[in-house]
């Protein structure tokens, strides 16, 4: 299928959405104007794909800011992997946050509770 | 030129040297006043880092004041109600310095109808703890919906969680439907 492929700006995060290379990630920040619109490509896309999905689905967060309007999205896209997970496929959800960053890090483990999904915390450094 | 016009003329501009001073002696570092957009947003914020940056902020207090800025211009850009007259959606929004921790202060326009949400919405959450504000902040994460303008209802939690302070609010009568909504947080210094 196609890939998703945005480019990050200053109020948009990167996306990758690459079933060919096995690659989906979601990084930097996201504070759109509008949440809903922007994050819908990326919702359609996992809906197309969840049909056929790969074996192995291992998705990457790697936040360095979200606003509020975002967290609802992102959880959107997060209970899109929770129910491919529900359908017995192999999913994980990869988040990772910076080292000295308590924010994002709590933000995980967050989601981590809410959603029922194969959850990975990781740091990484600048 | 007469000398009066010249008197006139200087008189006049005698308000920029007291808006520098006011600044200076409340230490604003940034006011912005007019119709807030996401451009707008995207201007302030890239300008209140680079102020941040330059004063040498240490990161953790850089990104609270980030994440409170964004959260309330935003939250006028969606919920800042037209006026349609001389006040006509105008917003105010101020960075200021108070021995070294940093106050936001905003006000816009609202319908007079709204207010007794708002206050109840505030003074729900300044009475509660940092778990009380997890709690909700999950709850309301998980159940709510997008409003229509894209709001996700978080906004207000999000701010109390990150500053640990309670907010100071006010209204102010603007004509018989409007009235000008003010809010202020403190954002401490670690």
């Amino acid at each position: 299928m196609d890939k998703l492929n945005l480019e990050g700006t200053e109020d948009t995060p990167t996306i990758v959405l690459d079933s060919e290379n096995n690659h989906f990630e979601i990084s930097g920040r996201s504070l759109p104007e509008d949440s809903a619109e922007f994050y819908q490509p990326v919702l359609d896309w996992l809906n197309i794909y969840a049909a056929n999905p790969n074996p192995q689905t291992h998705f990457t967060f790697k936040m360095d800011y979200f606003n509020t309007a975002s967290s609802k999205l992102l959880l959107d896209v997060l209970s899109k992997l929770e129910d491919l997970n529900g359908d017995g496929h192999d999913v994980k959800v990869l988040w990772f946050y910076q080292e000295d960053d308590p924010d994002m890090e709590d933000a995980g483990e967050e989601y981590q509770d809410l959603i029922e999904v194969p959850f990975e915390l990781k740091t990484f450094s600048v | 030129m007469s000398d009066t016009e010249v008197n006139t003329e200087l008189e006049s501009l005698d308000f920029i040297y007291d808006v520098h001073q006011t600044m200076r002696n409340k230490e604003l570092n940034l006011v912005y006043e007019g119709q807030i957009t996401q451009e707008i947003t995207k201007s302030v914020l890239a300008m209140a880092e680079r102020n941040m940056d330059t004063s040498g902020e240490e990161t953790s207090v850089k990104k609270k004041v980030f994440n409170v800025m964004v959260e309330c211009l935003q939250n006028i850009c969606k919920h800042s109600d037209e006026v349609n007259d001389e006040h006509s959606a105008s917003a105010i929004f101020i960075i200021g310095r108070e021995k070294g921790s940093y106050i936001i202060s905003t006000g816009n326009p609202v319908l007079k109808g709204k207010i007794t949400d708002i206050e109840t919405k505030l003074s729900d959450i300044n009475k509660m703890d940092v778990g009380d504000l997890k709690t909700l902040y999950k709850s309301t994460l998980k159940n709510n919906k997008l409003s229509e303008k894209g709001g996700a209802g978080l906004g207000f939690i999000d701010i109390a969680r990150r500053t640990g302070n309670k907010f100071t609010y006010d209204f102010s009568e603007i004509n018989d439907q409007y009235s000008f909504f003010t809010l202020q947080v403190k954002i401490n210094k670690d």
